[in-house]
């Protein structure tokens, strides 16, 4: 077996040493009854590099890659092009094969690149700090929901219905188990958000108003009149950022008066990979950085007054307060972490103004296009590099439709909301950079015909 | 800017070896490298992007304006500055990693290969379901693996990490509690149990009792059985536990358990030890997570991505979330959604996640289980355990060895600072470990042992290896029994000397600021 070193002499050996007659001597804690006779049941015996490379070879190419077909989805996951030297450096060994960094003598890489790594998001952000990472942008936001709750004391919190339902649909899951109150709604296909239904929601119980930006549908919205209700009401806005590209073009959460900012870190140097890994962001106001979740990087010097960085404050944690941690959270993602942060090194401030603007203007081009097809209206009066359209028939099919022509055209909402009447019809349609010209001709003559 | 910005001066004297300082502060291949922030430029990049045609926006009127401060480093770069950082971690790949309960394997790099297929890798997780059969199928055939390997009934495959699993398992447990109408509101934790543990009980709203362990590292049965009653909701054990011994007792703790009322979460961080050898089913576990992480060799990345599967009993799985990927008679997959689940999976507590968990550690484990089949993954657990307990006996005579009287351990072996003197302790010991060119032990945990040291070596290191890490451990033991005074400066040779966690703590400096105008004129 390739990946195990010890020969059969180094076992009779080690066994010698040891005083055991067997192996079996070692397992004699497992009673008898409890010890598999044999191998496991079913499973085939080892397999060579090449016949395991063939078999999920095969899998792999069961499904249609986003590569290869014009390509327009979006709703929580961007397709951008990664440059390759940030996937040559996430395979570094030294990164990937490194634990948390618990030894900080022998951890500063990790520990600078998280270090660095915070002071980008904070920066994306608009807030003064951040954390190492979170698993991904729903988790993330349900953290920042509990940890409003401690700090307010109070555990309302209204949400916006531009929030991704996946996400308001983890934050209802762990309210069930929690003193946690959510009142949340399903968006509307209009141009304006539901910001006054949130400003009018808001009272003297309320812990948090969360609300997402750019939104599910792809709208932009000023936040500022939410965070000054909130502020006024001594409730805290924390938004949710899912695709951070944007922030190259908007201004930030952070900016606008959000007190707590979280978001999915995906679009900036992770692929696709079908849901995960991913990489929460969690960013906030320094007044609140003993309330947060997960791990942080600080700077410090060592015995020689040299600059090094370890893992700080780590008296909010799990293996020191146990059940009085901020959160349970061990293992986050910082492997993506170094992908998002790599990725947004190699753009600098330059370059990620340049993709949003490119993003953006492929988007406003494909959502002239699409709204000018005879009975599909653009819902929105806003938008980043993805907005939603109100088609003639139920998106879904068509979604099916497209498939079938070979296009990838964009998230139903019936898909995303089923049983929600009003919204069967919405299509949202994201555009990035990596859409060509003759893809959005391919996706145009491909709605035409399905909406037909 | 200076020559050297990483606040190391040369100026400064020679340290007590005696070496000489360089201008640069570099030390041949040993290279500073500065902050992203101090040797990047707000106008610098790495990317190249046509030219944007110019036309109205529609960003709402929220234009951004102010300078972000993102600095950009140029391809050459960027790399350099990557490559210099990653110089300064250790790693699996440059040598032994025993970190008690962590599971430092090989990672096999045919598994990085197959998670980078496009068609794994360049998927979206919304693509319609006849577009991703394939990814479905991964989804799937995992799952029916673990499944076989634990002799469990069903599985929850979208947990992020170990700890995100504990939390499914536990709001499994809530559930059907709850569907019984049983508010039971206590979840018991033995004292010698991973921190993520209680704190993931306070998480699902569970009030955390301990229970303790009795003088041979095993969880107190009698203790356990008088504190069951109406009250607990469930017991959290680790089996193999964190002295690195298997509860013997597992059955009968189990039996005591479920006649309260109560159910079995096990912490499956040491199923390493276990696997193709034992099946949890078989020990009357109700819940338990996998990390595949550690026992199916997923790249630990420096802390994550994770992944946390959670086997599940028959009591317990038709509380398990949504979503999963379901095979069909006609050999189609189907992703079980909020759309579908009413009919098909009508008592799920919720969902856990926006998507369907971690595919790319997903493939990863797939092709590591079939690598190893039913005979390597037997030999997996035989190998650790063996590679364990030769360093157990190897080093008993010189560290005290707390359970070693009591028989053979797992796959981690576990020692105590019993006998150290002049106020050397563990620490110093595992920081003169690095001056070897190894990475420490886990410290000072479990708890119940003074000045724990827990080391597990995994089944990919060699004799040689092992050997070589044995005779560091003896020489280090040895100084520290008699006092050398000289350990408690350890590590002099890593790139760092042992870092001011206090200084770090009291003000907390958690980004980058850049100096005032007049500090950078000095």
């Amino acid at each position: 077996m390739r990946y195990l070193p010890l020969r059969d002499a180094d076992r009779s050996e080690m066994l010698r040493v040891v005083g055991a007659a067997s192996i079996d001597d070692l397992f004699c804690d497992v009673p008898e009854e409890a010890r598999l006779k044999g191998p496991i049941h079913g499973l085939p015996m080892h397999a060579s590099e090449m016949a395991v490379e063939r078999h999920m070879s095969a899998l792999s190419r069961k499904n249609m890659v986003a590569g290869d077909v014009p390509f327009f989805l979006g709703c929580g996951a961007y397709r951008h092009h990664v440059p390759a030297s940030a996937d040559h450096i996430i395979q570094r060994g030294e990164f990937l094969t490194s634990y948390t960094p618990y030894q900080p003598e022998i951890a500063q890489g990790t520990l600078q690149m998280l270090f660095e790594f915070q002071t980008q998001v904070a920066r994306l952000f608009g807030c003064e700090v951040a954390n190492a990472s979170m698993y991904d942008g729903s988790t993330a936001m349900w953290e920042a929901i509990v940890m409003g709750h401690r700090i307010t004391r109070r555990n309302k919190t209204i949400i916006s219905s531009g929030v991704h339902p996946h996400y308001v649909s983890v934050a209802k899951t762990m309210a069930k188990f929690t003193e946690d109150v959510l009142e949340t709604a399903l968006p509307e296909l209009t141009a304006e958000t539901d910001a006054e239904r949130l400003i009018s929601s808001i009272d003297e119980g309320t812990s948090a108003v969360v609300v997402q930006y750019p939104d599910i549908l792809g709208r932009i919205e000023d936040l500022t009149p939410v965070a000054e209700a909130a502020h006024a009401a001594g409730a805290l806005l924390i938004a949710v950022v899912t695709e951070p590209v944007a922030l190259g073009a908007i201004r930030s959460p952070g900016e606008m008066g959000a007190d707590i900012v979280v978001g999915e870190g995906q679009s900036i140097g992770v692929g696709l990979q079908f849901g995960g890994p991913y990489v929460g962001l969690f960013a906030c106001r320094e007044k609140h950085v003993r309330q947060m979740p997960g791990r942080l990087a600080g700077e410090t010097v060592d015995a020689e007054g040299k600059r090094g960085f370890v893992l700080t404050l780590s008296t909010r944690e799990q293996h020191i307060r146990r059940e009085k941690a901020t959160s349970n959270i061990c293992t986050s993602s910082v492997l993506c972490a170094l992908a998002f942060t790599a990725h947004l090194t190699l753009l600098g401030e330059k370059g990620l103004r340049q993709l949003a603007s490119l993003n953006h203007a492929r988007a406003c081009e494909a959502a002239d296009r699409l709204a000018a097809i005879p009975g599909v209206e653009l819902v929105n009066s806003s938008f980043f590099n993805e907005f939603t359209l109100k088609l003639p028939v139920e998106a879904r099919p068509a979604v099916h439709a497209m498939v079938e022509k070979g296009v990838l055209g964009g998230v139903s909402l019936g898909r995303l909301y089923p049983g929600a009447d009003a919204l069967q019809n919405g299509l949202v349609v994201a555009v990035t950079e990596t859409a060509s010209d003759e893809d959005i001709d391919a996706l145009e003559a491909a709605l035409k015909e399905s909406v037909q | 800017m200076t020559v050297n910005p990483s606040g190391w001066r040369p100026s400064a004297p020679a340290n007590e070896q005696g070496e000489a300082q360089t201008i640069t502060g570099n030390r041949a291949l040993m290279l500073e490298e500065p902050l992203l922030f101090e040797i990047g430029s707000i106008e610098q990049t790495g990317v190249d992007f046509a030219d944007v045609p110019k036309r109205a926006t529609r960003l709402g009127g929220l234009e951004r304006s102010r300078q972000i401060g993102l600095a950009g480093l140029s391809e050459p770069e960027a790399v350099r500055h990557y490559t210099r950082l990653s110089r300064q971690n250790y790693a699996i790949d440059l040598g032994l990693f025993p970190l008690g309960s962590c599971t430092m394997k090989h990672n096999p790099r045919l598994n990085e290969k197959v998670a980078r297929l496009p068609g794994f890798a360049d998927v979206h997780p919304l693509q319609p379901q006849e577009t991703v059969q394939g990814a479905l199928q991964v989804i799937n055939e995992l799952a029916f693996w673990l499944l076989d390997l634990t002799g469990m009934y069903g599985i929850a495959m979208s947990p992020k990490a170990g700890a995100h699993g504990e939390l499914c398992g536990l709001l499994c447990i809530r559930a059907a509690l709850e569907a019984r109408g049983d508010m039971r509101e206590v979840v018991l934790v033995p004292e010698s149990a991973h921190g993520t543990n209680p704190a993931t009980a306070a998480f699902a709203g569970y009030r955390v009792e301990n229970i303790p362990a009795n003088a041979a590292g095993r969880v107190d049965l009698e203790a356990l059985k008088a504190r069951l009653g109406p009250d607990v909701a469930a017991v959290m054990i680790t089996n193999p536990n964190t002295c690195g011994l298997f509860e013997p007792d597992m059955k009968a703790i189990s039996d005591a358990v479920h006649a309260a009322g109560a159910f079995v979460y096990c912490d499956g961080a040491n199923f390493n030890a276990i696997v193709g050898k034992v099946r949890p089913g078989d020990l009357g576990i109700d819940a338990m997570h996998i990390n595949l992480h550690k026992t199916f060799s997923t790249p630990h990345g420096g802390g994550g991505p994770g992944s946390g599967p959670v086997v599940l009993s028959e009591a317990l799985a038709p509380y398990g979330p949504i979503p999963f990927a379901a095979k069909y008679p006609d050999g189609s997959f189907k992703l079980v959604e909020e759309e579908n689940a009413a009919d098909e999976h009508p008592n799920a507590f919720g969902r856990m996640v926006a998507f369907h968990g971690q595919m790319g550690m997903f493939t990863r484990a797939l092709a590591y289980i079939l690598s190893h089949g039913a005979d390597g993954l037997k030999q997996v657990a035989e190998d650790s355990v063996l590679n364990a307990n030769y360093i157990l006996r190897s080093l008993e005579d010189m560290l005290d060895a707390p359970f070693g009287k009591s028989g053979p351990c797992m796959h981690e072996a576990i020692f105590s600072d019993k006998g150290f003197e002049g106020g050397v302790s563990t620490i110093d010991l595992a920081k003169a470990l690095i001056d070897e060119g190894f990475h420490p032990m886990t410290m000072y945990f479990p708890l119940v042992v003074h000045g724990a040291m827990l080391v597990e070596p995994t089944e990919t290191e060699s004799k040689a290896s092992l050997d070589q890490f044995i005779m560091a451990v003896r020489s280090i033991a040895e100084r520290a029994k008699a006092g050398d005074q000289s350990l408690k400066a350890a590590p002099v040779h890593a790139p760092r000397r042992r870092l001011d966690e206090t200084l770090a703590a009291r003000k907390p400096v958690l980004t980058y600021r850049e100096p005032e105008p007049a500090q950078a004129a000095e």
